[in-house]
């Protein structure tokens, strides 16, 4: 006869032999569709470059040399790669730009939505879904349209006599901030409307009554209390700005290289998978040092609301 | 009664507020006119819906009349914003800011108001010490029980001196007990610094327990205003006489109307002497109300005379429910003594002796 703590030993190692099982087709997906690639990229990074866009399987750490540094192809010294560094620079620059103008953009926007009636509301989260709908491209086409040098803008400044020649707004780095602000803003202004519709707005009213002034009452209130939400969204956007594709391509025009098109470059025509992958596992490296101070920084004063 | 303009801290003229348009147009304020004295407790007390918050929302800028005027020591505040106005409010949900601690948000008020850091820390402390929560000051609000929540609203609110304190029913999410603390302790705030409170509640007994003055309101309109005395005594109408403890009505014929008083005639012929209602005009059948403790049950003759149908014990007191001849019903509260019994059974044969002074005629 088992005794009564040995049953229930048994039935909790049932019960976690259960969980494993249960949860093993989600682990090994997660596995072999998001890890095991990672490891690869990684393995690849410390191989040596093969004649025709392969790899050789020897150890070489020149593809992450070759990220900051470059080797002169005469007596072999190291110097830095201004190049990379430029686009690095570009890429994050862009980012952050780009956070800052969905957050200008957004925050109002979220304000409007979560003050509208509870009926009006759902239409307005209607409305911001949409263009969720068009493939990407096509709406970086879009853009292209409207600011291209015979686009919308630039048609209707020159007919105004405003403008005598068109402006150079396509190819610039204008241009993929346009777009990337354009394509990114539902992903800001959706976690802040999030947190806004859940703020009591008698905090608001309380507000007033102590004096405080509209603009003191969004700061001192409002924002704090929001901040979740504006930490969310900044992190959905700053992300896939940074590795943004696309947009840069299409409204960057190949002239201003981001990030992205650079790793692309390395495993198209430059045919260096190893620094490709260098690359990548740097762009990652940067994005969680950044994510992991801006969240420590932001989540100090920040409180559970609701 | 005609006021003097400068002895009123806040004057109501003629306010209308209508919510919506159209068809749907809904009359929250209905022409209300009334005055609060300087450093008076005033209560506005009435069912939901009555109004009673709406006028507060008024006074405090959150809302605007749709017709009318307010004047805040003679001066019209009504298209001034909240915050342009010297006046605060005590929240019914409190709406503490959660972000901040016990003293930041008592402080808030006066720094928005530009006032020195010493000075902001110094009026602190004192209004900590003056609702006794010095020792949690460092807190979050989140952190702290409804009670003390309760107390840092008062003095988030007192902090910046305010002419008039607006309460928005600010006990009624608390248990019986710390209410009961709480309407002591608001007395005292009071007392001590000579602030015009104006109290929003739905409470009779909070309201003629804290009150100087009380505005009985019904549907948008302010029926009666007086002293928690005039009004539980002397109520004008139906509706204050009901909504304000127990109270018998009965139909009367009403002779010799002057100063205030008159003689009643009830249906079972007995005549008694009342007090009538101002704005009373003569007519057929009167209304005279009569509190269950100014009657007294007799198993001789009285005023009124009828059959016990219920008697229920209270603890403090019985209630004996009594069917009249005349077909009214009539219930009489008699105080207990320790002997067992109020001295009647079901079914007893009673009379009802009114007292002098006992009886008001309404004026609806």
């Amino acid at each position: 006869m088992a005794s009564a703590e040995e049953v229930a030993k048994e039935a909790e190692r049932r019960d976690i032999r259960m969980r494993w099982l249960l949860s093993a087709p989600a682990l090994l997906v997660i596995f072999f569709a998001a890890t095991g690639p990672l490891l690869i990229v990684l393995v690849y990074s410390f191989l040596t470059p093969g004649p025709y866009g392969d790899v050789r399987w020897q150890f070489s750490p020149e593809a992450w040399i070759a990220v900051f540094m470059e080797r002169d192809i005469f007596d072999d010294t190291l110097s830095l790669a201004a190049a990379h560094v430029t686009i690095f620079w570009r890429s994050i620059k862009l980012a952050i730009i780009t956070t800052i103008a969905t957050l200008a953009l957004g925050f109002p926007t979220a304000y409007f939505m979560a003050t509208r009636s509870e009926k009006t509301r759902d239409l307005w989260l209607f409305l911001i879904t949409i263009p969720f709908w068009t493939n990407l491209l096509i709406r970086t086409f879009a853009v292209l349209q409207i600011i291209r040098n015979e686009g919308l803008i630039n048609t209707v400044l020159l007919k105004l006599g405003i403008i005598s020649a068109p402006i150079q707004i396509l190819f610039t780095d204008t241009a993929i901030l346009v777009g990337m602000a354009y394509v990114y803003l539902p992903l800001m202004v959706l976690p802040i409307y999030a947190s806004m519709e859940k703020l009591d707005f008698r905090l608001v009213e309380a507000g007033y009554d102590l004096y405080a002034t509209r603009f003191q009452v969004l700061r001192r209130i409002i924002f704090p209390l929001v901040k979740p939400g504006v930490i969310a969204g900044s992190i959905l956007v700053f992300i896939p700005a940074l590795g943004a594709y696309v947009t840069p391509s299409v409204l960057g025009g190949g002239k201003n290289m981001m990030l992205s098109n650079l790793i692309e470059l390395q495993f198209g025509q430059g045919r260096n998978w190893p620094l490709g992958s260098a690359l990548s596992i740097a762009v990652m490296v940067i994005v969680m040092v950044a994510l992991l101070a801006y969240v420590r920084n932001a989540g100090r004063s920040e409180v559970r609301h609701g | 009664m005609p006021e003097q303009p400068g002895k009123n801290a806040i004057e109501v003229r003629g306010v209308r507020k209508v919510f919506g348009t159209g068809e749907s147009q809904v009359a929250a304020l209905d022409t209300v006119s009334v005055s609060i004295r300087e450093n008076e407790f005033f209560t506005l007390l009435g069912p939901s819906g009555c109004g009673k918050t709406t006028l507060l929302r008024l006074i405090a800028g959150f809302d605007f009349p749709s017709a009318g005027e307010i004047l805040l020591h003679g001066q019209d505040i009504a298209p001034l914003p909240p915050f342009k106005r010297p006046v605060n409010t005590v929240f019914q949900s409190y709406a503490l800011f959660p972000h901040m601690t016990v003293a930041d948000n008592i402080g808030f008020g006066l720094e928005m108001l530009g006032k020195p850091k010493a000075q902001i820390k110094a009026r602190v402390a004192e209004m900590l010490k003056l609702v006794k929560m010095e020792a949690l000051s460092g807190r979050r609000t989140s952190q702290i029980s409804g009670g003390q929540q309760q107390r840092v609203a008062l003095a988030r609110a007192l902090a910046p001196q305010p002419k008039v304190l607006l309460l928005d029913e600010p006990l009624s999410a608390l248990d019986f007990k710390l209410r009961k603390e709480m309407q002591i302790e608001l007395k005292r705030l009071q007392h001590e610094t000579g602030i015009t409170f104006i109290f929003v509640t739905h409470d009779q007994e909070e309201a003629l327990t804290m009150s100087d003055r009380i505005a009985v309101m019904s549907s948008g309109k302010i029926l009666q205003v007086g002293t928690p005395w005039d009004i539980y005594d002397k109520p004008a109408e139906r509706f204050v006489a009901d909504f304000i403890g127990e109270t018998n009505f009965l139909t009367a014929a009403i002779a010799n109307i002057g100063n205030g008083k008159a003689r009643a005639t009830l249906k079972s012929g007995a005549t008694i002497d009342a007090t009538v209602a101002e704005g009373f005009q003569p007519k057929d059948n009167a209304t005279v109300v009569v509190r269950p403790e100014h009657a007294k049950l007799t198993s001789g003759k009285g005023e009124l005379s009828g059959t016990v149908e219920n008697i229920v014990y209270f603890g403090t007191d019985t209630h004996i429910h009594v069917q009249l001849d005349s077909g009214e019903a009539f219930t009489v509260r008699q105080q207990n003594t320790r002997s067992a019994g109020c001295g009647f059974d079901r079914g007893d044969k009673v009379g009802i002796s009114i007292g002098n002074d006992a009886a008001q005629v309404l004026r609806d």
